[in-house]
């Protein structure tokens, strides 16, 4: 084993591991009814629902790595739907709802525990804030309210009360918030989506998209895409195609020949060494730019707001870690002692509004599945079905109307800025 | 830490700085439609090149200019904003500073 290990640490090849879940790789077809581009959460969750409500099966999911291995990998796993719109809080609140039937559905655990999401407030204008959010939430089924410091001391024993001269006044308490594991569900989606017919090729990058000139669209039409698998080059033809690859969003539309409304910030996680259970929920603190969870395994994992400035890589820097790690500490004191396990970076597409960006692009056929910022795992289930409805019917149902890319230009926003979980 | 070559200041550490978007030229306040205000505020650049882009010293108040590169992070050149070339930003620009 160490000298396969030592042959794989000098290839320059990724060793391609069959899963035993999955069918093995196949060749591609010359031609699929709808192509999905990004084998992460989206893609595949798209892919599932496109066969099991649709009917629809001659479909290839076209993966540039591995099923789940960009971002889907990289969050930090926070299931909530505790939003500021009606328009957000809706569609979180599906989602929210779909993720607890999922490892009955896939009949495989993703591991999903519902811990309940604290939001501190540390200032008079957050509670405001918070006020409304409970409300909101209350209003479109969820379960979420407005507590004080009592009852965070009870949920949250060992929590600092007063971190850094800024006492925790009050905290929005959600209780659908819930975690899960964010490969499972990739992996999930996966198994059922190839068991029903559709093709997942990993290892495959699409290198272009092919664009017709159409009478009804002055985008164009989508014909196809170029793919390379290693050395070898292969050209798909497709009815529909959906973009579903967060992170590098504005790269493949501009393959597709069209721009969008967003800047990509790398986003950087750790996790500690693993301790007793001793916090159930998830915590978060704007005002610290942090969130603090600890998973069935008993690590604690960090996470915070994305970097300072747009980058597309996935370097790691101190200064961050430093600064986020102190806040973390303020919250949780005797933190201080624990060891950091591992730390990544993802890369997160922010739109200005800080909503997603999913339904029609200016190409036909063409449907976007992007700015997932840092709010994609949580919405991986409602966002598959609502693409896998509008792959399948080509109109754009109604619960993703708001978030179309025309929003920006035409003034309709749907502003999250305030509801993210630990403030950009 | 990572460093930035303020042209006021020197080399200073980068968390003194705030990222103040892509050098784009403003709009014809007078006559521009609402779609080049909507192109101007929500697209910018979102490449894989060199970007130019305002920074921010906060301690000195000052605003200059950097050429970064988006994947390598590398700053290539920061200059102060009277060094723009003239088509990078218009009259109403120049004006307000």
């Amino acid at each position: 084993m160490p000298f396969a290990l030592l042959k794989y640490g000098l290839n320059k090849d990724y060793p391609f591991e069959q899963d035993a879940d999955l069918p093995a790789p196949t060749s591609l077809k010359p031609h699929y009814d709808a192509v999905i581009i990004g084998g992460g959460g989206h893609g595949v969750a798209t892919a599932y629902y496109l066969a099991k409500y649709h009917g629809i099966t001659n479909v290839a999911v076209l993966e540039k790595g591995y099923l789940g291995g960009g971002n889907t990998a990289r969050n930090t796993a926070v299931i909530r739907s505790n939003y500021l719109t009606s328009e957000g809080v809706k569609f979180y609140s599906e989602s929210v709802k779909l993720f607890k039937d999922l490892s009955n559905e896939f009949d495989f655990n993703i591991m999903y525990s519902r811990r309940g999401q604290l939001t501190l407030a540390h200032t008079d204008s957050a509670i405001r804030a918070f006020r409304q959010r409970a409300e909101v939430n209350k209003h479109f089924g969820g379960k979420t309210e407005l507590i004080g410091p009592q009852e965070i001391r009870e949920l949250v024993p060992t929590l600092n009360m007063n971190p850094g001269h800024q006492p925790v006044l009050a905290g929005l308490w959600h209780m659908d918030g819930a975690t899960a594991r964010h490969d499972a569900v990739a992996w999930g989606y996966a198994k059922g989506a190839t068991q029903r017919g559709v093709e997942l090729h990993q290892l495959t990058e699409v290198t272009d998209v092919l664009v017709e000139a159409s009478s009804s669209s002055s985008g164009g039409k989508v014909t196809g895409v170029k793919v390379r698998q290693g050395s070898a080059e292969h050209t798909i033809r497709c009815g529909v195609a959906v973009q579903a690859v967060s992170g590098h969003s504005t790269l493949l539309a501009e393959k597709a020949g069209f721009q969008l409304p967003i800047v990509s910030y790398p986003l950087q996680a750790m996790v500690t060494q693993p301790v007793k259970p001793f916090l159930d929920p998830l915590v978060s603190s704007p005002a610290f730019h942090c969130y603090v969870q600890q998973t069935g395994r008993g690590e604690i994992v960090f996470g915070g707001g994305s970097d300072p400035y747009p980058l597309y890589n996935s370097r790691s820097t101190l200064e961050l870690k430093e600064q986020l790690l102190a806040h973390a500490v303020e919250l949780f004191p005797f933190m201080a002692n624990l060891k950091l396990m591992r730390q990544w970076t993802g890369l997160t597409d922010m739109t200005s509004d800080y909503s997603p960006i999913m339904g029609l692009s200016p190409v036909e056929n063409y449907y976007l599945d992007a700015g997932w910022g840092t709010w994609g795992f949580k919405s991986t289930p409602i966002c598959g079905q609502a693409m896998a409805e509008l792959v399948a019917t080509g109109k754009v149902p109604e619960l993703i109307q708001p978030f179309s890319a025309d929003r920006f230009s035409e003034f309709r926003q749907v502003n999250e800025m305030g509801a993210t979980a630990a403030s950009h | 830490m990572k460093i930035m070559p303020c042209p006021l200041n020197g080399p200073r550490n980068i968390s003194e700085f705030t990222f103040g978007g892509e050098v784009t030229p403003l709009p014809d306040v007078a006559s521009a439609p609402d779609s080049e205000w909507a192109e101007h505020t929500f697209y910018s650049y979102n490449g894989t090149g060199v970007a130019r882009e305002w920074w921010y010293h906060v301690p000195s108040g000052y605003w200059f200019v950097a050429e970064r590169h988006r994947v390598t992070d590398e700053i290539l050149r920061t200059y102060d904003p009277s060094e723009l070339p003239a088509d990078a930003l218009n009259n109403q620009q120049e004006a307000f500073q």
